[in-house]
C-alpha cells in the first residue's frame, strides 16, 4: 500500500511517502515559507524521489487539526481533493494526537499543545498504554490556566509535546511540578511519516466530500450570530445557484 | 470519447473561488459551457451583513469536492478528456482563493494536466466571450462589489488599468446605501428595482466627472445619500424610497458611462466590454445600450451574459482559454495573491 501523509496544520510542515510498510521519503520544514507554495512541490519532489505516479497512491493521511486555519485549510483541501480525484481512501487524524506518535514511552499520559495566543491552547489529554493512544480528554480550545488546573488533578506523570510548549514552560512547571516531563528538539515537531504508518490501518473517512477541518473555534461573528440567534441550528446556509 | 467531442476540442476544468462562491466549470473551447457549478453562501453572509472572510473559506471547504464532482458529472467527461485545469490566483480574499487554488493544483497534479493561472478580472471580462470572441483593441469596464475598473486591451493577452475606483467599488456603494435603506445584503438588485420606481430628486454629487483622468469615487456620493437620510430623520421627515435610490443610481450610472465615454474618445478600440456583478443593473445596460446606439455605432458593444455577471467558473474557463494557447502556466509552488493587479497604466 502506498500512502501520502500530510501536516500541515501549523508552522511546521511535513509530508512523507511509505510504501509496503517502509518510509520512502520524507521531509519536514519549519522555515517561515508559505504552505500554499511549499506543498505540492514537496510532495512532488518525494513521488520522484519514491518514483511513484499520483495514481498509485492507494491511501492519504491528513492531520485535520486543530492549528492554524490556513494550515488545516491548505493540507484538509489538497486531502481531499486528492483523495477524491484519484478515487482512493483518506484517513484523518487530529493534529494534536499526530504529536503523541512521536513519543516512545509507553504507559504514560501526553498532552501535546498549540499556542493559540491571549493565554489559550488548542490541547488535549492522551495517554500510551500497550503501544495504543487513549484520548481522554478531547481536543479543545482552552485557557491554559484553567487546562493546567484541570491536568494537576491527575497527580499523574505527563510529557508535554509540540514546538510552543517553550511558551508555557514556566506556567507547567508552577503547576506540574516534578511530574512534568518534556521531549526533546526535533520530537516536537510533527513527523508526517509516523502519521503514514499511524493512519495505515486506521479508519477511513466515510463520506471524503463532507470532510472539514477541525477548527474548534467558531469564527467571531458567528459567535455573535449564534448569541442573538439561540434557535436556528443547523440551517443550510450554501446552495445551488 | 463522445461524437459530440472532436480530436482537437479543448477542454478545461475551471475553478473559482475569490470571494463567497464557489464554482467549477468545464468549458469547451473558450466559448462553450458544458457545466458551471455555482455553490452561492450568500444566505450564510446576509447574517452578518456582508462577506465574513473565514466563514467564507469554511464554506468553500464544505462544497470544493461537491462542486469538482458535479461539473465533471453534468458535463459528461473524464479526466482523461480534459486537456487544462484553470484556477483564479486572484484578486480576492486570501483564505478563500487557497481554497480554488489548493484544489486546482491538486487535481492538475493528479492527473498530470497544466495549470493555467488566472486574474479574476480577466474571468470578468471573458463572460463576453461566451456571446462573442473579443475584437481587439477592446476596453472593458469592470463593476463588482470589490471592482470598478477600467481595462485596456490593446491586444490579446495585454490588460492596463486606464482608471480604477480611488476608494469604494460601485458594488460596495450599493450595499453600504441599502443597508441606510433597510436592504438585505447585497443590495444591488433591490436598489435597482426600487429605483425603476422612483425619480431623481435629490441631485447626488458625481465625482471626478470634470477630472483630467479615468479614476472613480463614490465615497462622496456615499456620504452625501447617507447625510440626506440622517438629516431628514432629525426632522422627522420621510424620504421616498424610491426616489432616494433612482438618485443615487441615476450618479452611479451617470460617472460610470461618462467615464467610459470619455475613455472610448480617449482610446481607438473596436470593442467595449461592460462585465462584473454590477453589469448585471438594467439602468446600466440600458444607458449603454443607448450611448452605444447612438454614438458608437462602429464599436461593438458586448455585455456579460446576465447569468455569468456574477462570480463563477465557466468565465475563469473562457479566460483560460486564450492562455491555454500562449501556452501561460503555472508551476507547483502558484500561491494565492490577493492583491493581485494588471498593470496601472497612466497616459
Ligand atoms: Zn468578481
Amino acid at each position: 500500500m502506498n500512502i501520502l501523509a500530510i501536516d500541515s496544520s501549523n508552522k511546521p510542515l511535513s509530508i512523507a511517502l511509505i510504501a509496503e510498510n517502509k518510509i520512502q521519503a520524507t521531509k519536514t520544514i519549519t522555515t517561515n515559507k508559505k504552505h500554499a507554495e511549499q506543498l505540492l512541490p514537496i510532495i512532488d519532489d518525494l513521488m520522484n524521489v519514491a518514483n511513484l505516479k499520483p495514481n498509485e497512491l492507494n491511501r492519504i493521511v491528513v492531520a485535520k487539526g486543530p492549528g492554524s486555519y490556513t494550515g488545516i485549510r491548505i493540507g484538509v483541501t489538497a486531502a481531499k481533493v486528492l483523495a477524491n480525484t484519484l478515487n482512493i481512501d483518506l484517513v484523518a487524524v487530529s493534529s494534536l494526537e499526530t504529536l503523541v506518535l512521536n513519543v516512545q514511552s509507553d504507559d504514560t499520559l501526553v498532552v501535546p499543545m498549540f499556542d493559540v495566543r491571549n493565554d489559550n491552547v488548542f490541547t488535549g489529554l492522551y495517554e500510551k498504554k500497550n503501544k495504543k493512544i487513549i484520548n481522554l480528554i478531547k481536543d479543545q480550545h482552552i485557557n491554559i490556566d484553567d487546562w493546567l488546573e484541570q491536568l494537576k488533578l491527575k497527580q499523574a506523570k505527563i510529557i508535554f509535546i509540540g514546538t510552543d510548549i517553550i511558551n508555557f514552560k514556566s506556567k507547567i512547571l508552577d503547576y506540574i511540578g516534578d511530574n512534568a516531563n518534556f521531549v526533546n528538539g526535533i520530537d516536537n515537531l510533527p513527523q508526517a511519516s509516523n502519521l503514514a504508518f499511524y493512519g495505515s490501518d486506521k479508519e477511513v473517512v466515510k463520506n471524503i466530500n463532507e470532510l472539514t477541518p477541525d477548527y474548534l473555534r467558531l469564527t467571531k461573528a458567528e459567535v455573535d450570530w449564534k448569541k442573538t440567534h439561540p434557535k436556528e441550528v443547523n440551517k443550510k446556509y450554501v446552495e445551488k445557484a | 470519447m463522445d461524437d459530440i467531442m472532436a480530436e482537437n476540442d479543448n477542454l478545461i476544468l475551471a475553478f473559482e473561488s475569490s470571494c463567497d462562491e464557489t464554482s467549477v466549470a468545464v468549458i469547451k473551447n473558450g466559448n462553450e459551457i458544458l457545466s458551471n457549478i455555482v455553490a452561492t453562501q450568500i444566505k450564510s453572509h446576509q447574517r452578518f451583513g456582508g462577506v465574513v472572510p473565514e466563514v467564507a473559506s469554511r464554506h468553500h471547504i464544505e462544497e470544493i469536492n461537491i462542486c469538482i464532482d458535479d461539473a465533471m458529472q453534468e458535463a459528461n467527461v473524464s479526466y482523461d478528456d480534459l486537456d487544462a485545469v484553470a484556477v483564479t490566483y486572484g484578486p480576492g480574499l486570501v483564505g478563500s482563493l487557497l481554497v480554488g487554488l489548493t484544489a486546482a493544483k491538486m487535481v492538475a497534479w493528479a492527473h498530470d494536466l497544466p495549470l493555467i493561472p488566472v486574474n479574476h478580472i480577466m474571468g470578468h471580462i471573458y463572460a463576453s466571450a461566451f456571446n462573442q470572441e473579443i475584437v481587439f483593441p477592446a476596453l472593458a469596464l469592470v463593476v463588482s462589489g470589490g471592482h470598478t475598473e477600467l481595462v485596456h486591451m490593446p491586444k490579446k493577452g495585454v490588460f492596463e488599468i486606464i482608471g480604477e475606483t480611488r476608494d469604494d467599488a460601485a458594488g460596495e456603494a450599493y450595499d453600504k446605501i441599502g443597508r441606510v435603506l433597510g436592504l438585505q445584503y447585497p443590495a444591488g438588485k433591490k436598489v435597482d428595482e426600487l429605483a425603476f420606481e422612483g425619480k431623481d430628486t435629490f441631485n447626488f454629487p458625481r465625482a471626478m466627472n470634470d477630472d483630467d483622468n479615468f479614476d472613480f469615487s463614490f465615497s462622496g456620493l456615499k456620504s452625501s445619500f447617507i447625510n440626506t437620510v440622517h438629516h431628514a430623520e432629525q426632522i422627522n421627515q420621510v424620504l421616498s424610497k424610491n426616489d432616494l435610490s433612482a438618485s443615487f443610481q441615476d450618479a452611479v450610472v451617470d460617472v460610470l458611462v461618462h467615464k467610459t465615454k470619455k475613455a472610448i474618445d480617449d482610446l481607438d478600440v473596436n470593442e467595449f466590454i461592460l462585465a462584473g456583478g454590477v453589469a448585471a443593473n438594467s439602468q446600466l445596460r440600458n444607458e449603454f445600450d443607448k450611448l452605444f446606439n447612438n454614438n458608437y455605432k462602429n464599436i461593438i458593444f458586448e455585455k456579460a451574459p446576465l447569468k455569468l455577471c456574477g462570480d463563477n467558473a465557466a468565465m475563469i474557463g473562457a479566460a483560460a482559454y486564450p492562455l491555454y494557447q500562449l501556452g501561460v502556466f503555472a508551476d507547483n509552488s502558484l500561491n494565492a495573491n490577493p492583491g493581485l493587479e494588471f498593470e496601472y497604466k497612466k497616459d
